[in-house]
């Protein structure tokens, strides 16, 4: 179980983070700039806030008030840095080994042994890291984190620094490796597919605060701030003004649409995920457009309509659903009033 | 052939390159964390003899160290002993020349480690004693070595300030670079030729070394 609660201001910027996790895996998601790896850094130890609460298992790792800061050394955190920061003098094994000195000489080299079958790296012992391919490096750095038994883990954007088809296989063995690890997990990520993927919950940063933490689904679902719904993928926003508890006014569209979610006062947009918007007449939430451009995307047809009030909206469709419309210049698309998404708040660094 | 230009290049490059060694690396480990003016200044100073004349930082070591200039006076008055134109008057031409080469590279070295490598043995459990040994150092070591034996290969090729600061004597302050000038001037090529053999020799050696170095910095 992992607590954080922790402020820190380093100049302009402003890190103002809490989330906690029960043995899960909790997704930090934001853009990039928002202080996704501070957090990290923070946790682990690295760098120190200036004030708050970092609670691991029961032990206090940093309390500002009672004057606690543990050094990293002490705390059992495993840090998955980007670049994996392999010990590039070292082979596969001795970085291994480095990650297991508490233990004594006969301990050091068992923990080795196993670690280099449980991480698949048989033959690659006498290797060093350059001359690993990027996915080994990631599975000997994930090895000599777990050398360390630590209680908990950090992976900073584990996937950024590899070409995108070594990715997949990489994630299927990082899954298996979460599970059975058990403890609890950060995962910094700016990609919502991973996030969906990989983890359970999810804490959105903008500009260095945190939103509550809530399932992965609900993000995906309803993602509440205009932050959370860009970060969740969806491509289509507008302004919006309340206009009653389920009726809003699309200031950017031009269009007043439906709402199946209670409208809030708090609102500032609603969004619409482009596959969400369904080409032709409704019941209602029709929204008459001009067709501005079609763009042939690798499965899909992309189509960018124009709206009543000058607004953009992303309509993505098969490309034989498409061809079957024959090239219209003017469209009439609607939405489904479960699909609009309420949303509250700024854009924040995302935009 | 007398072989005392040789033996007295050699010793003043070994003196040389052991002070520019120590010196160069202290000055990039601690510059390095100064505030951003004063190492910009720093920085300045210490790499001026990089690209000034040897004849300017000869000159300006005679205005220091002459026997009518401030400190060539009182070692003169207190130790009776003149600071120029003896054969170690070379070491501090040689070591003022070769200084910015081994404070550049060191300064590379530290500045392309990655601090991450460090983050990461904390957070593994790493001491900071071992960290520091086992990790930075080695990391560092290819460009500081590196560093070191182009040192030392500058220091024997130094001619400008040397022959400015101890002269030309047979016997005494005779190098090798100042030995092939005066058999040129004095138009005994044959010898002139042998001398310019040896020093090609040991500056290829030398810089054999550096490649082979390098090569395994990149590994």
């Amino acid at each position: 179980m992992l607590l954080v609660d922790i402020k820190k201001k380093p100049g302009e910027f402003q890190l103002d983070v809490s989330f906690e996790t029960r043995g899960e895996t909790l997704a930090l998601l934001g853009a990039s700039g928002c202080g996704k790896s501070m957090t990290l850094q923070c946790v682990a130890g690295i760098i120190r806030p200036d004030s708050g609460r970092i609670e691991l298992n029961g032990r206090v790792l940093f309390d500002s008030k009672k004057h606690i800061d543990l050094a990293p050394q002490q705390r059992r955190v495993g840090y998955l840095f980007q670049q994996y920061a392999l010990f590039p003098h070292m082979t596969a094994a001795q970085n291994i080994a480095a990650g297991a000195r508490h233990l004594s000489k006969a301990e050091r080299q068992e923990t080795v042994a196993r670690i280099v079958r449980q991480f698949h790296l048989e033959g690659l012992e006498n290797r060093y890291p350059a001359q690993l391919s990027g996915g080994q490096q990631q599975r000997l750095a994930l090895g000599r984190i777990f050398a360390g038994q630590p209680e908990l883990l950090l992976l900073d954007e584990p996937f950024a620094a590899l070409d995108s088809y070594l990715k997949w296989q990489l994630e299927l063995e990082l899954m298996d490796t979460l599970a059975a690890f058990g403890g609890d997990v950060v995962f910094v990520s700016h990609d919502r597919d991973e996030v969906c993927r990989l983890c359970d919950t999810v804490c959105v940063l903008t500009d260095g605060r945190s939103e509550p933490t809530v399932p992965v689904r609900q993000l995906m679902a309803s993602p509440g701030t205009v932050s959370a719904a860009l970060l969740s993928g969806c491509k289509n926003y507008s302004r919006a003004r309340r206009l009653d508890e389920h009726t809003v006014r699309c200031t950017d569209w031009g269009v007043t649409l439906r709402t199946a979610a209670e409208v809030g006062p708090g609102i500032t947009a609603v969004g619409v995920r482009a596959h969400h918007i369904v080409p032709g007449p409704g019941a209602e939430n029709n929204i008459p457009c001009a067709v501005s451009r079609v763009i042939e995307d690798v499965f899909s047809t992309i189509v960018m309509l124009t709206t009543p009030g000058d607004g953009l909206l992303r309509l993505e469709l098969d490309k034989e659903a498409w061809a079957r419309l024959g090239q219209p210049e003017k469209l009439t698309v609607h939405v489904l009033p479960e699909q609009v998404m309420v949303l509250t708040g700024g854009a924040g660094c995302t935009t | 052939m007398d072989w005392f230009p040789l033996l007295n290049s050699l010793r003043i490059a070994v003196i040389s390159a052991v002070i520019v060694f120590f010196a160069g690396i202290a000055a990039a480990y601690y510059i390095a964390k100064l505030p951003r003016l004063i190492k910009g200044v720093l920085d300045v100073v210490l790499t001026l003899p990089l690209v000034l004349p040897p004849t300017v930082v000869g000159y300006l070591l005679l205005c220091l160290l002459g026997p009518r200039r401030p400190i060539g006076a009182w070692v003169l008055e207190v130790f009776g002993t003149r600071l120029t134109m003896q054969w170690w008057s070379a070491v501090f031409a040689v070591t003022v020349v070769v200084f910015p080469l081994m404070y550049r590279t060191a300064r590379g070295a530290f500045e392309s480690f990655d601090e991450t490598l460090v983050q990461a043995g904390r957070t593994l459990g790493l001491s900071n004693t071992y960290i520091f040994w086992r990790i930075r150092m080695p990391c560092c070591r290819q460009g500081i070595l590196a560093g070191a034996v182009l040192s030392f290969a500058r220091a024997i090729g130094e001619y400008g300030a040397t022959s400015m600061v101890a002269g030309y004597t047979p016997g005494r302050t005779a190098t090798v670079a100042t030995e092939v000038y005066q058999l040129w001037r004095i138009g005994d090529d044959a010898l002139a030729m042998r001398w310019v053999a040896v020093n090609i020799a040991i500056s290829a050696v030398v810089l054999l070394a550096v490649n082979l170095l390098e090569r395994r910095r990149g590994r």
